[in-house]
């Protein structure tokens, strides 16, 4: 766990974790792009600054959860993950082949460090809400978080707005969610396939306290999640409003790229761009 | 060890009660065993008797609403926190309605939450087709890593809600909404995993699981009269199933019929066809629902009109007994 990094040095593992995305989605020929892209800031600014936990003890019985909701996106947590210490960062390159620990959607018994399975959308919430709810009521340890991150097309789902009510209902303090607000989804635009504003009064309206932040302003992020702990008797979503692709100038703001891009060039282009800062700087290792 | 029935189980007066109070009080016993035990209910608290244990421990009992996928999901959740959830609601519902959750954050997750159906079968009765599941058995017991048990009366549903309190696994509980006869002692043994001879025989071995089985033991107890000694095995866990004891009575009688409240295809009649294909092809007939709905009436009005009654399935086994040649006997 982090806590200590200036926001330079956050900017700088987000850079990297997003390095090795690219690498990750290159080498394993399938899997998702744009969101595990637009979320580095948010995982990054999570597993080094905000969360407590012991990549050594994943089980820390003292630690905060992290749930993935819209677990396409899990490259940017496996980064992160490995990035953070949980294992080494040569297992990132297995991700999606056979007997790897680093399935192509995240698998809780598989690998651990991973709070939940997930994959179909719409269930981590619910599942983080159990944690919080037992943190909370059951167990009584207000000093444990538990965070979770949503696709903003996941939102599509009825199983998310059930949990809203529920965590509504409950004043689920220690539960604090990160919607990817990216407005993309699979068929296009997230306002064209199934619109999702006012999204910002319907998690006010089932009694959730709500924030809109800069998803890549690392401080930001930071800051969100500090009053979002400084809340009490509400759930706390944060909506984060991302870039879909970030860091890849040609990937950003592109639907078509939610998915695997047909070809891989593409991928050592994007790399390219991220370690020459876009072009400013001469790539070290191309 | 002879299998220990109530004295009087042929008789007209048999106790009788649903197999949802027993799981009420076992919920209960197991709560008071182990406060990591948590209790989840999707509105249906009193209907699914999970209301004993709400009364102990308040604390530790979650209201959710009608909202079945959110139920099993927070459970999962809950027991990544260590707790050992049981989530109620019709069966219709729960797993009928949240199957996708109970896949992939119960089973694939390995997450020891209780899925506990109630009011499955058509002895649901008036409330007709909709909240008469059918297709649980099937559902449930595809998926890796789930265990399935259906108890065979009240007495039964306890003991076995304690059993599944303490296997650390996924598992599913279904039960019944109607009175039912009381079959088992509280001797009687029950252990998840295991089939139990009701009835020695030996030309035809009966088997039933959940509150089929009692009908299975009045059929044989009617066969009797005809000169057809039945032997009755009862499978409560339908997952994973008691090979050993299930193959030894198909070899003893060369001839098996099986009964459930449920559909047979993919149902505890399937278990059954695929276990003796693969070990000892027999000749089988499965007694059920036959790739059909039921509908409103009265349960046992709709028992008979089903032909799972005794008196029904008595009936179908003679024709298949005397059509159909008893195999691999020794």
């Amino acid at each position: 766990m982090g806590g200590n990094l200036t926001i330079v040095q956050l900017e700088q593992k987000a850079r990297s974790v997003r390095e090795d995305i690219l690498k990750m989605l290159q080498h394993a020929g399938s899997g998702h792009t744009a969101g595990p892209l637009d979320m580095a800031d948010i995982l990054t600014a999570l597993y080094f600054d905000i969360m407590k936990y012991d990549p050594v003890n994943p089980e820390w019985d003292k630690r905060d959860l992290f749930f993935l909701s819209n677990g396409h996106t899990v490259p940017v947590q496996y980064a992160v993950m490995a990035e953070a210490g949980f294992f080494d960062k040569k297992e990132l390159l297995t991700l999606r082949k056979f007997g790897s620990r680093l399935q192509g959607h995240p698998e809780r018994t598989k690998l651990p460090g991973l709070e939940n399975t997930s994959g179909p959308l719409g269930s981590g919430l619910s599942q983080a809400a159990g944690v919080a709810y037992t943190l909370q009521y059951i167990d009584k340890q207000p000093q444990r978080w538990v965070y979770a991150v949503t696709g903003d097309g996941e939102l599509n789902e009825g199983n998310i707005w059930e949990a809203a009510m529920f965590a509504g209902k409950y004043k689920l303090s220690q539960l604090v969610v990160f919607i990817d607000r990216n407005n993309i989804q699979i068929d296009g635009s997230t306002e064209d396939v199934m619109p999702l504003e006012d999204l910002h009064g319907k998690w006010e309206s089932f009694g959730w306290h709500v924030q809109e932040i800069d998803g890549h302003n690392i401080e930001s992020i930071i800051d969100a999640a500090s009053m979002a702990r400084a809340v009490t008797n509400q759930p706390s979503v944060i909506i984060a409003h991302t870039i879909p692709g970030k860091g890849v100038d040609f990937m950003e703001y592109d639907y078509r790229w939610h998915g695997y891009a047909k070809d891989s060039d593409d991928y050592k282009k994007g790399l390219h761009k991220l370690r020459t800062l876009g072009g400013k700087i001469k790539g070290e290792h191309e | 060890m002879k299998y220990p029935l109530v004295d009087n189980v042929y008789a007209d007066d048999v106790a009788s009660e649903p197999t949802r109070a027993g799981f009420g009080r076992g919920l209960k016993v197991a709560g008071d065993k182990n406060d990591q035990v948590v209790a989840l209910c999707a509105d249906l608290t009193e209907s699914t008797q999970m209301s004993k244990f709400k009364e102990a421990f308040p604390e530790r009992f979650v209201e959710i609403g009608v909202a079945e996928q959110n139920l099993v999901t927070v459970a999962s959740g809950m027991a990544r926190m260590g707790k050992i959830p049981f989530t109620t609601s019709y069966a219709a519902f729960s797993p009928g309605r949240n199957w996708e959750q109970i896949r992939t954050t119960i089973a694939l997750n390995d997450q020891p939450v209780k899925i506990v159906g109630s009011h499955a079968g058509v002895s649901v009765g008036p409330d007709g087709a909709t909240h008469q599941m059918l297709e649980d058995i099937a559902l449930m017991r595809v998926l890796p890593n789930m265990v399935v048990v259906a108890p065979g009366d009240s007495v039964e549903a306890e003991k076995a809600t304690l059993a599944i309190a303490e296997n650390g696994k996924p598992s599913y509980i279904r039960l019944a909404r109607e009175k039912t006869p009381i079959f088992s002692t509280p001797d009687s043994p029950f252990e998840i995993g295991k089939a139990y001879v009701l009835r020695e025989g030996h030309d035809v071995t009966l088997m039933g699981t959940g509150t089929m089985s009692y009908q299975m033991l009045v059929a044989a107890n009617e066969l009797e009269k005809h000169g057809i000694h039945a032997e009755v095995v009862h499978v409560p866990t339908i997952k994973p199933l008691d090979e050993k004891t299930i193959l030894a009575s198909a070899k003893k009688t060369g001839r098996v019929v099986t009964a459930e409240e449920a559909q047979i295809a993919g149902g505890f009649g399937g278990a059954i066809a695929e276990l003796l294909t693969d070990n000892l092809p027999m000749p089988l007939k499965r007694i059920g629902m036959q790739d059909r709905f039921g509908e409103s009436g009265e349960p046992n009005e709709l028992l008979d009109h089903f032909g799972l009654t005794g008196a029904k399935i008595a009936l179908a086994v003679k024709e298949f007994v005397e059509n159909t040649p008893q195999y691999h006997r020794d």
